[in-house]
């Protein structure tokens, strides 16, 4: 791996950066591997990473369906922050948002991390409740919650016109989470497909994984894929929306459900939101990229879905919410629109477990997994490597549903 | 926007109607009989089908009617809209 510095930049430049070497090797899919990972996106690639650093285990090959971070890790809208409900959940967001610090520096890739501070616009006493609750958990587990103002979240976002005293929905009270952060989508994916991939990890794109494939034993055997059966000792399954596509061929039941999430981007502007903007009660959120555009993002769609699309429903309604907080966005023109397939367990947690079957591994229920990346990819690797969980996942395995001994989080996005 | 259509109402658009979840099989009779983990696999393991999945909508701001839907979700498109057969 060409280490990327300011002296790379300028010893390229003399050769009008023609000879920049490939980011990452693309080599023929082996018969047999150690482990296979399916999904070649953010948890994909950073369990590889991780497995192959921590671990030792290069002899991996991660497939993908698709192009290499063609998945969630580019449907999302790339906040980061671990303002999370429940003891399980916040030191493992908290972790999270601590490793993507860094992560520039340790994959040497920009990631163009910002740190920005999410401000929760609360409208009604329910959710100040709960966010308060939050607050008070958060400052036990690691986490940093503060109120403010009214009048201090108008100081900090001017363009917050609306909610005011006349309003249907007066705002009551805010809260600031210090900790958030954006960064850009495709250097986290493409970060980790290089660093991993100098450590040895092979990245097979455009290789669907049609079945699992299981030994007579009933332990896992390896995948069959669009270039033919390849056998591994274990597979990690990381493919978000699709995990009980993958899981059915097997007949393993999982308690996931999918559903689409959808956002979308206005024309850039000049900066005017130095933060992230949150409002649970009328259901929608917002930041400005460093492009200057303002990526808006809402509710799922009702009922569970596989098309990757925006509802024209949900848009309108989400267009609306912003609206009645920010009335000069009006004469903003929206650029595009996207969507992605969440699976979802009943308690909104995370799943990150070895399964009924004996070598198959699965991290699912991302809701807002983007978040997660650092922190999932280290704690999946744990898995893997060592067939025990890691201490900060250690509750989010599949056991769980077996007792009723649900995580209730109300941490994630919004609730279906 | 997806248009539903009413068997009562005719075709409504989809913000009359609010989405109740999956049309689950019915609750099994003689829990008592079953083993544990059988009755929280009923609980916990819905279907996830790409492709058609039977929904329940309510017909809110119409009729009021709770409907069995089946819809693609990979599409959305609907396929057949029924009264709910509540018993």
């Amino acid at each position: 791996m060409q280490k990327y510095s300011l002296f790379s930049l300028i010893r390229n430049s003399f050769t009008r950066h023609r000879n920049w070497p490939r980011a990452w090797k693309s080599v023929d899919l082996k018969q047999s591997y150690d482990v296979i990972i399916i999904g070649a996106g953010g948890h994909g690639l950073a369990t590889a990473y991780y497995l192959a650093k921590n671990y030792g285990i290069t002899n991996t090959a991660v497939l993908e369906r698709g192009w290499l971070g063609g998945g969630n890790v580019a449907r999302n809208t790339v906040t980061i922050r671990s303002n999370y409900l429940r003891p399980e959940s916040i030191p493992f967001f908290v972790k999270s948002v601590e490793m993507y610090e860094g992560l520039s520096q340790e994959l040497n890739f920009n990631l163009m991390h910002s740190r920005r501070s999410m401000i929760d616009v609360i409208h009604t006493y329910p959710k100040l409740r709960e966010i308060t609750r939050k607050m008070y958990n958060m400052d036990i587990f690691g986490a940093t919650y503060k109120p403010i103002s009214v009048a201090e979240i108008r100081r900090r976002i001017p363009t917050l016109t609306g909610g005011g005293a006349n309003s249907r929905l007066p705002i009551i009270a805010g809260m600031v989470h210090p900790e958030a952060a954006v960064n850009r989508h495709d250097a986290v994916a493409w970060g980790y497909a290089r660093a991993a991939s100098a450590l040895g990890v092979e990245v097979h794109q455009h290789t669907k994984v049609n079945r699992l494939l299981k030994n007579p034993d009933g332990t896992i055997k390896g995948v069959s894929t669009t270039k033919g059966d390849v056998s591994a000792g274990k597979v990690a399954v990381a493919v978000s929306g699709h995990t009980t596509q993958v899981t059915d061929t097997v007949d393993l039941n999982l308690p996931l459900r999918s559903f689409n999430l959808s956002a979308f981007v206005s024309e850039p502007v000049k900066p005017m939101i130095d933060v992230i903007v949150n409002c649970a009660d009328l259901g929608f959120y917002l930041s400005q990229t460093a492009k200057g555009e303002l990526v808006i993002g809402g509710v799922p769609d009702p009922g569970q879905s596989f098309r990757r699309g925006s509802n024209q429903l949900i848009f309108e309604r989400t267009v609306g919410a912003m609206l009645e907080l920010f009335p000069s966005f009006k004469k903003l023109k929206l650029l595009r629109q996207w969507g992605g397939t969440l699976d979802t367990a009943p308690d909104s947690s995370p799943i990150i477990s070895e399964t009924e079957i004996p070598g198959l591994f699965i991290t699912a229920g991302w809701w807002g997994g983007y978040k997660a990346i650092p922190a999932g990819g280290l704690t999946f690797a744990n898995l893997i490597a060592t067939n025990t969980p890691h201490h900060l996942a250690k509750s989010f395995t599949l056991d769980r549903f077996k007792t009723l001994d649900y995580i209730l989080e109300s941490g994630t996005t919004a609730r279906v | 926007m997806i248009t539903i259509n009413c068997p009562f109402c005719g075709p409504r658009d989809e913000r009359e109607f609010e989405y109740c979840g999956p049309h689950r099989q019915k609750r099994p009779d003689k829990i008592n009989e079953m083993t544990t983990s059988a009755f929280i696999d009923y609980l916990t393991v819905p279907e996830n089908p790409e492709g058609e999945a039977k929904e329940v909508w309510w017909h809110r701001r119409g009729c009021g009617a709770w409907l069995l839907v089946v819809r693609n979700t990979r599409t959305h498109e609907i396929i057949k809209v029924s009264e709910l057969d509540a018993t």
